[in-house]
């Protein structure tokens, strides 16, 4: 957890001036390494959908896969703005947290002041929450780890206090414009490949995504570089509240109603989905692109266990699921290894 | 000669911070203890007393566990589902008796530890993750254990644990007393405590120094794991039923606020046993007292969510980072 870690980043490995005569070749088990360590979840998602189609007929209908891409109750901006958050080397707890707040606001806003409030308060306390957070841990210099903790807990208590202990619940009006934004399968797809792409470009094309991967390859580095690394750290946990708060909302107005047991251990999903889409967790690696096929990985697996093993109950769900994680962490871990041998 | 009494200055500033770190959670400890008798007077009967031990005592025996993980610059996010699955466990092991179930229990505990442990150990693998692979997973093996249900626990032994008596202090807390005691001599007494500060400050000198690193690290998630397995079994004889699917949940939050408040730093190489003691006894008595006072559930969590800045913040060392 700490950004100063010893440890060496899963760059593709450059042909280094070697001790010895002219640069050495990349062996070819690291090339296989990288790329299957960077590219396994879209191969993998690819591979289980294809069997999925031919062995069941129900699979590849129209109607499952809207359930698929809809149905997860819009992890999809969690994992997104977890992406960012990781790849600097943090974490991001709260998101859970903020999830359910922002569905309270949402709900709230739309009883109370209509579609543009709905849509304004939570995307403001989200942000505003998310920099609270990114101020403590990149001015103060706490960890990650135990701000977005505290953040959990805070939010919750900021959600529960807003719903009167729960038993106040926000009925979002029907027909109206909010309510429309969650609603079928197409209007929300297109606000989420919106974010998505906004957020590939943001990674992959813009000073601040360079800085991001920069400061999570190695901290002191970009300190001295003179990046601005507060900045961007607090940036991030902005981005991470906001997109968490954005989830919520979204999830209200396709629920109509702010509901408060929601999101609990939601951060767990959202960061499974980013492991598994190739991000590292210890910073400097990471796509936007691996964290989409991440959470549709997840999603198609958790499609295919509800319609296959559904006797077995969510409980069944839950172990395959630790279990998925597991093993894909322990894959990760050990291609990243090989590429950092010497 | 003014810049002596600068330099003096300055190093008051800095013995009265250490002084803060090293001492400020029993301080706080006791004036918040006075704040809630002088408050409600009932607060010292025996029997509120009794219902806040009771109450402690298992998130104090998993924060004992935790401190140690944390002090190996780790943190153990699977304890709350080892306590379900040996709840789920239990019931199905009280025909070969208390001993023999308690063996079990504490086996399956060491078994969860040690899958967590080799993990960090052997892999390498962040410690958040893989003990959070492990909170997902077990928590499912416990509600597949039970068929997604409760189960009722009516053994006397495991009741005795639970709600039981002796010299007037909950069997539990004396249980819990005693592991208090064995943890204590284990970090300050013995090399094995020796080489889990050493790990936790630096791992690759300790590894280079000959220490067996991985053999530590995976005792310590072990040791993680065994004590969540007891604190499960206590909470099992204390509600007695069996429900994995809420039994021990957010106890690992519970463990590791207890363990940042009481002063162990998250960054490792420092365990402090009775620190985590009186940070387990403080957030329960913060609990209570907002609780006796009728503050709501939301704003008792916003409390929680400051205390815990505020001693992560007073806690850390300044210029090392």
């Amino acid at each position: 957890m700490s950004p100063t870690a010893l440890q060496p980043t899963a760059l593709p490995p450059e042909p280094s001036p070697a001790p010895g005569p002219g640069p050495a070749p990349t062996p070819l088990s690291e090339q296989l390494a990288y790329q299957l360590q960077r590219r396994g979840a879209p191969a993998v998602l690819v591979l289980v959908a294809a069997i999925a189609s031919i062995t069941s007929s129900a699979f590849p209908t129209w109607g499952n896969i809207s359930t698929i891409l809809v149905g997860n109750n819009f992890v999809w901006l969690l994992a997104l703005g977890m992406t960012f958050v990781i790849i600097t080397g943090g974490i991001d707890l709260s998101v859970g947290s903020m999830y359910a707040l922002g569905g309270v606001l949402g709900a709230y806003g739309a009883q109370h002041g209509g579609s543009a409030l709905a849509i304004v308060l939570p995307l403001v306390v989200g942000a505003a929450w998310g920099g609270v957070q990114g101020l403590l841990v990149a001015r103060a210099r706490m960890a990650p780890f135990i701000v977005t903790l505290a953040g959990l807990l805070g939010a919750r208590g900021l959600m529960q206090a807003l719903s009167n202990e729960g038993a106040t619940t926000y009925i979002v009006p029907k027909n109206s414009f909010f309510a429309s934004l969650g609603a079928g399968t197409w209007v929300p797809l297109v606000i989420l490949a919106v974010f998505f792409a906004l957020g590939a470009l943001l990674l992959a094309r813009t000073r601040f995504g360079a800085t991001l991967t920069a400061m999570g390859g190695n901290e002191n580095a970009a300190v001295l570089m003179g990046l601005p690394v507060v900045r961007a750290k607090v940036l991030v946990y902005l981005l991470s509240g906001t997109l968490a708060a954005a989830a919520g909302a979204l999830g209200a107005a396709r629920l109509q109603s702010g509901v408060t047991t929601i999101g609990v251990g939601y951060e767990l999903t959202a960061i499974a989905s980013v492991v598994i889409g190739g991000t590292l967790l210890t910073g400097g690696s990471g796509s936007v692109g691996g964290t989409l096929s991440g959470v549709l990985l997840l999603g198609v697996i958790h499609n295919l266990i509800d319609s296959h093993f559904s006797q077995y109950g969510s409980a069944f769900t839950d172990t395959v699921n630790g279990g998925f994680l597991a093993a894909v962490v322990l894959l990760q871990t050990l291609l990243s290894r090989t590429q950092q041998l010497p | 000669m003014s810049s002596i009494t600068w330099g003096g200055a300055a190093l008051d500033r800095a013995r009265t911070r250490h002084l803060l770190q090293e001492y400020g959670v029993y301080a706080a400890l006791v004036l918040l203890f006075a704040v809630a008798v002088v408050l409600n007077t009932s607060f010292l009967s025996i029997g509120n007393i009794r219902a806040q031990l009771l109450q402690v005592t298992p998130v104090l025996v998993v924060a004992l566990g935790m401190a140690l993980v944390i002090g190996t610059e780790g943190i153990d996010l699977s304890v709350g589902a080892v306590i379900a699955l040996a709840a789920a466990v239990a019931p199905l092991y009280l025909g070969y008796g208390f001993v023999g179930m308690l063996a079990v229990v504490l086996l399956v505990g060491a078994v969860s530890g040690a899958l967590g442990g080799a993990m960090v150990a052997f892999v390498r693998v962040q410690p958040i993750v893989a003990t959070l692979s492990l909170m997902i997973g077990l928590r499912g093996l416990a509600n597949i254990i039970n068929g997604n249900s409760g189960k009722p626990v009516t053994d006397g032994a495991v009741a005795t644990l639970g709600i039981g008596n002796f010299l007037g202090v909950p069997v539990m807390t004396w249980v819990a007393a005693g592991c208090v005691a064995l943890v204590a001599l284990l970090v300050r007494r013995t090399t094995f405590g020796r080489q889990l500060v050493a790990i936790g400050d630096n791992r690759q000198a300790s590894r280079l120094a000959g220490l067996p690193v991985r053999r530590v690290l995976v005792t310590v998630y072990v040791i993680s794991g065994v004590l969540a397995a007891l604190a499960g079994l206590m909470l099992v004889g204390y509600s007695a039923e069996s429900d994995p699917s809420t039994v021990g949940l957010n106890y690992e939050l519970s463990a590791i606020t207890a363990v940042v408040v009481g002063g162990t730093p998250l960054t490792g190489g420092r365990v402090r046993v009775l620190g985590t003691v009186a940070g387990a006894l403080f957030m329960q008595l913060i609990a209570a007292v907002l609780q006796q006072h009728n503050v709501y559930q939301s704003y008792q969590q916003i409390i929680e969510a400051v205390i815990i800045c505020f001693a992560v913040y007073a806690a850390q060392e300044r210029g090392t980072r």
